[in-house]
């Protein structure tokens, strides 16, 4: 086999597992929405107790995606959020046909700009600059916009000395916008690496699914790597490996258990302790009160 | 630089560089440096044949080079894992380039890979962490580095070693967001639509001119750098010898600002209404 062929197999995982708005269960006469099927342990659970128990599988704790708006809505305080750079559409740096429109649908559809939201917020009274990837825009593909945004969000927290918490999610690079994409893992690194120079704490919280391009940047370079119970976290496709090595994987390959196990991810917390976990890592980030350890 | 070349297509051009007897940095390196003295290992884990790096001579200035190989023959490819890094391979390149840092030595990336390695050891020893540690940190890099693609540069496994204060190609040489192939099944669902994928992904040297990613275009041997691998790399040493001497005048500030701008720059995007 040619090695580049390992990329014929890459197209079942992207058309069963992350097509752009397919729901993963699309192999059963049940209709769209009503039941909730784990990718993870197969297991069908009806709809509304799924989203009732915080899109989380009841039975394995599989943390499933939640829309930007929702991942807001239970991790920041309430109406502290002052979006940045609302407005920022991407172009079409390549001439890639359809983009254009494609981009003009799921804008429609999605009511994002593109995606990733990013802002600065307060946790529990604690300024942050918050970024968060939607994986219903395009698998939160890296393109123009996710890049800009992202490196003017570390820009703005590096110039206000604000921490950086990030809720990842991405299929990686966005392929429609060619190497202008791959360019975006520069720049997020790079603006990350600023901020890190100025001393700033920066989380990251992997979300389902973390991996490609956004993998190999921004997401892998937290001072603390914070992940949800379940979610897929890797760099290459599972399936263009397992084309690679012929043979089925072990279930929890790439899952956050298996980053942490390998020494990637510092901590997996359960959605429900997101928001708590998160202010406690910030206030452990402020200076010692004045006269901590004096003697009297 | 001929016309007839400027236009050739990206389809053409993967021919080119898939041609047995296309020269590698195995071939190139006692062309250009002198004394390499090759280094080994990322101090963690083992050795990386993917990745070959040391310290030469050019032309009397004392360098880092840093390398991507394939293989020119079965078992030279059975050794470097056909120019696919595994992620020890990127923290040996890192090692190096910090050392170049400390000895205040220029760092050469010759880059050649069609991306990578995606298995279950390259995962497991976090591949993805890897690539990212490596882009961050070549970016605040306190020495110049000069990156010159050779024949593939391919995906988040080039661009690692493309964090650079020049991008340089060579004429036939492409530069991607992944393989034409990996595109073609992506978008197309059909791997074998990969000439048609290289003609639309703008990955020549010239494309990537245009879109400011790549700086300058280093030209081969007429009918490409298998035809006269001696030629290129006297063509790559003369661009080589035009780059120290430009970036290694630059004070830091300008060099690290140049660096992070000419990343931070790119990207398509409007805003549709101006900012309060």
């Amino acid at each position: 086999m040619q090695l580049e062929d390992l990329f014929s197999v890459v197209k079942t995982r992207f058309n069963n597992e992350f097509g752009d708005s397919e729901p993963r269960h699309g192999k059963t006469d049940i209709p769209k929405g009503l039941i909730f099927k784990c990718p993870r342990c197969s297991n069908n659970t009806f709809m509304e107790d799924f989203t009732a128990n915080g899109k989380v599988c009841p039975r394995c704790n599989y943390h499933s995606r939640l829309t930007a708006a929702e991942r807001l809505d239970i991790t920041i305080d309430k109406e502290s959020l002052v979006e940045f750079d609302k407005e920022m559409i991407s172009k079409n740096p390549i001439d890639f046909p359809d983009y254009g429109k494609k981009q003009a649908e799921l804008r429609e559809k999605t009511g994002l700009k593109d995606a990733v939201i990013t802002g600065r917020a307060t946790i529990r009274g604690e300024k942050i600059v918050i970024i968060v990837m939607d994986s219903n825009y395009m698998m939160a593909s890296m393109g123009s916009v996710v890049g800009e945004k992202i490196a003017r969000a570390f820009e703005y927290a590096t110039e206000h000395r604000l921490p950086v918490i990030a809720f990842t999610a991405s299929g990686g690079a966005r392929m429609q916008e060619g190497i202008v994409s791959l360019m975006q893992m520069a720049k997020t690194s790079g603006a990350v690496g600023r901020h890190s120079n100025a001393g700033l704490l920066y989380i990251t919280v992997l979300t389902d699914p973390t991996t490609g391009g956004v993998t190999a940047s921004f997401a892998s370079l937290g001072d603390i790597i914070i992940a949800e119970p379940k979610v897929l976290i890797g760099f290459a496709g599972r399936r263009v490996i397992e084309g690679t090595i012929k043979q089925k994987l072990p279930d929890d390959f790439q899952s956050a258990e298996f980053m942490l196990e390998n020494g990637f991810v510092d901590m997996i917390v359960e959605r429900k302790k997101m928001r708590r976990t998160l202010a406690h890592l910030l206030k452990l980030h402020k200076p010692a009160p004045k006269g901590a350890l004096s003697d009297e | 630089m001929n016309n007839a070349n400027n236009a050739m297509p990206a389809s053409k051009k993967l021919d080119i560089i898939r041609t047995i007897g296309r020269p590698t940095v195995r071939d190139y390196i006692p062309m250009i440096f002198d004394d390499f003295f090759e280094m080994h290992g990322d101090r963690q884990f083992r050795d990386d044949g993917a990745i070959l790096g040391g310290v030469a001579y050019f032309k009397g200035v004392p360098v880092t080079v840093i390398a991507q190989v394939k293989g020119r023959t079965l078992d030279e490819n059975k050794q470097c894992n056909f120019g696919m890094p595994h992620p020890e391979g990127y923290r040996k390149a890192l090692r190096l380039a910090h050392q170049a840092e400390k000895f205040h030595r220029p760092v050469i990336c010759l880059v050649d890979t069609a991306g990578a390695f995606c298995g279950v050891d390259a995962e497991k020893r976090g591949q993805g962490e890897a690539i990212a540690r490596s882009i961050m940190e070549f970016m605040e890099l306190k020495t110049p580095v000069i990156s010159i693609i050779l024949g593939e540069g391919g995906s988040g496994g080039a661009l690692a070693m493309c964090v650079c204060d020049e991008l340089a190609m060579l004429e036939n040489a492409i530069y991607s967001v992944i393989s034409p192939r990996g595109f073609a099944s992506i978008l197309w669902k059909n791997a074998e639509r990969e000439r048609e994928a290289a003609d639309i992904m703008h990955i020549t040297a010239d494309d990537l001119v245009s879109l400011k990613v790549c700086d300058h275009i280093i030209k081969e041997s007429e009918g490409g750098a298998h035809t006269d691998p001696e030629q290129t790399a006297e063509y790559i040493s003369e661009y080589i010898f035009e780059a120290l001497k430009r970036n290694l005048q630059k004070g830091l500030d300008e060099m690290l600002n140049g660096r992070y701008n000419r990343f931070r720059t790119i990207g398509e995007f409007e805003e549709t209404v101006p900012q309060a």
